[in-house]
């Protein structure tokens, strides 16, 4: 059974992003970029599945600038065989991902297709259930545990108040969680072997996928900014001022 | 179709936290859109819950959808089912749970519209605020499809009252049950606590606390303040505590009236989460970690020594 990985080339996660002067977007010139975190996670677990002999290939696909080609390269050194980039500098919103991975999945045919669960960038949390829907195909989310056995899969899935499980008809769309698994380091004869794995080029248009926003920006702000309060001395202070300053125990 | 539907969760027939927020922003968008609010109980065994939606202040119509495919809130058949009705109204409106965040985006591609995350704030009838990058930023967007699929931050939308109005209930038909998967079973945290997302005073930990034997210390200061307890990514890697109290970008979003956070740095990833709060109180013996610019008090200091004292001083 073969899996297909989608990865997201982002904004490292650890960087604190900032509004460009004219509110157009955040600044991403010489910013470091990475692969979103729960991307990552996903191909963790695809090939962890292939070391078990649950998968017989590990595909990735990433749907961005040329520049993605890195975050390809990250996971074909992580133990994934091949990757595919569907290249574009335009803004893709996940409807459009979707419609992508979607016309990927009629050529590869996977049975089980992985995603993180949300980008760190737009934060989005949309293009695994729209990739579901347009597939017609059953949906794990926010997946801290997955087993494969014949053709389903058991999906323990992190809800805001406890765990679910649900079992999916294969094929199926898997989102991971954080705790889904912990990512591999490439170590560095990988990440030399992964220069030689194939990379494959496409376009949405050779695709035949409108990719066309649906939402247009008008303006982004900085959020309203929390003014720093004061340092208290003791325990005994800090009590005073919830009590007779912010009145709030 | 100015209309807006607001997909209600309820759990054993009672609504869901959250609910009366999802209103109060498809009351703002359908007042902007000339049009007034429906609610949807979709559930099996879920009169009750359908009852409880038709009382809630401005609700026009309540429609139930009785049915075992719709027992445990599975995404597949739910899609379907409010795919069906939704051409019928200008928004389809969910609350930003994972409820919400499962279902609302599946509806959307069912309907070819780009959904809109997590909002928290409505410009215009086709206008809309919303953070990214984990809230480091504010977009204003405006929605070019006719039906606005949107999940909603509950904690920027002040409740409905859940009285006051009366409501027809109307039984709404099963859609075809797609049978893609099925509910298995669930494990769900029972605490004597008060919820994270509604809670008035919610204490959290760090890294910093040490252990999960020291992380005690929170919940004792939550319990003191009948409060909710919360921790960061950090805690929760280390075991501290369960995964269903982190707080922050990818966790649970929450604006109490009191927010103690105990040996916690500040990292973005969680401060998203919490810096809706009314009061901020910082407990971290780094003078400089990055949690006190956003703190209104801070205290500088061990918080393992720090949190017995200050359950000591509350408790006079």
């Amino acid at each position: 059974m073969k899996a297909l990985v989608a990865v997201k080339r982002v904004v490292d996660y650890n960087i604190e992003v900032r509004v460009k002067a004219d509110n157009t977007g955040v600044e991403t010139a010489n910013v470091k970029f990475s692969m979103n975190p729960f991307d990552e996670i996903a191909v963790e677990e695809a090939v962890r599945l292939k070391e078990a002999g649950k998968v017989s290939e590990v595909v990735v696909v990433s749907v961005g600038p040329a520049q993605a080609q890195d975050t390809l390269r990250t996971a074909l050194a992580m133990g994934a065989d091949r990757a595919i980039l569907v290249q574009t500098d335009a803004e893709i919103q996940p409807l459009a991902v979707a419609k992508v991975l979607k016309a990927i999945v009629a050529k590869e045919s996977p049975e089980l297709v992985l995603l993180g669960k949300q980008a760190v960038d737009d934060d989005a949390n949309q293009t695994g259930q729209m990739l579901a829907a347009l597939l017609g195909w059953a949906q794990g989310t926010y997946a801290a545990k997955l087993t494969i056995d014949g053709n389903a899969a058991t999906v323990v899935r992190e809800l805001d108040d406890g765990v679910e499980t649900v079992s999916l008809k294969l094929p199926a769309i898997v989102t991971a969680a954080l705790r889904l698994n912990e990512p591999r380091y490439a170590s560095l004869p990988n990440i030399m072997k992964a220069k030689k794995k194939p990379l494959e080029t496409v376009t949405p248009d050779a695709l035949g996928v409108d990719v066309a926003p649906r939402l247009v920006t008008l303006k982004v702000e900085p959020p309203a900014k929390r003014k720093g309060g004061v340092k208290v001395a003791d325990v005994a202070e800090l009590v005073a001022k919830l009590k007779n300053e912010a009145k709030v125990i | 179709m100015s209309n807006v539907l607001v997909i209600a969760e309820q759990n054993n027939a009672v609504l869901a936290g959250g609910t009366l927020n999802t209103i109060a922003a498809a009351a703002q968008l359908a007042k902007a859109a000339g049009g007034s609010v429906d609610v949807l109980i979709a559930g099996e065994g879920v009169k009750a819950a359908a009852d409880a939606a038709a009382k809630i202040e401005g609700v026009a119509k309540v429609l139930l959808a009785d049915a075992p495919a719709y027992a445990h809130g599975l995404a597949e058949p739910l899609a379907a089912l409010v795919a069906g009705v939704a051409k019928n109204y200008a928004g389809v409106l969910v609350a930003a749970t994972t409820f919400g965040k499962n279902v609302a985006p599946r509806v959307a591609a069912l309907l070819d519209v780009q959904q809109i995350s997590e909002i928290t704030g409505i410009v215009s009838a086709d206008t809309f605020v919303r953070p990214f990058y984990a809230g480091n930023a504010m977009a204003t967007v405006q929605s070019k499809d006719p039906i606005k699929v949107v999940t909603v931050r509950a904690t920027a939308f002040d409740p409905v009252k859940a009285e006051g109005g009366s409501a027809a209930v109307e039984a709404l038909a099963p859609a075809a049950d797609p049978a893609l998967s099925t509910f298995v079973g669930q494990e769900l945290v029972k605490s004597e606590r008060p919820d994270l997302g509604a809670a008035r005073v919610v204490v959290a930990g760090g890294r910093g606390m040490g252990s999960a034997e020291n992380f005690k210390l929170i919940e004792a200061l939550a319990d003191k303040l009948g409060g909710a307890v919360g921790a960061t990514r950090a805690a929760v890697d280390a075991e501290y505590c369960a995964h269903e109290i982190q707080v922050g970008q990818t966790g649970k979003i929450i604006a109490p009236e009191l927010y103690i956070a105990a040996g916690i740095s500040g990292a973005i990833q969680h401060t998203a989460g919490v810096k809706d709060s009314k009061v901020i109180v910082a407990i971290n013996k780094d003078e400089e970690a990055t949690i006190f610019q956003i703190a209104d008090y801070g205290l500088v200091g061990d918080a393992i020594k720090i949190l017995p004292e200050l359950i000591d001083a509350l408790g006079k």
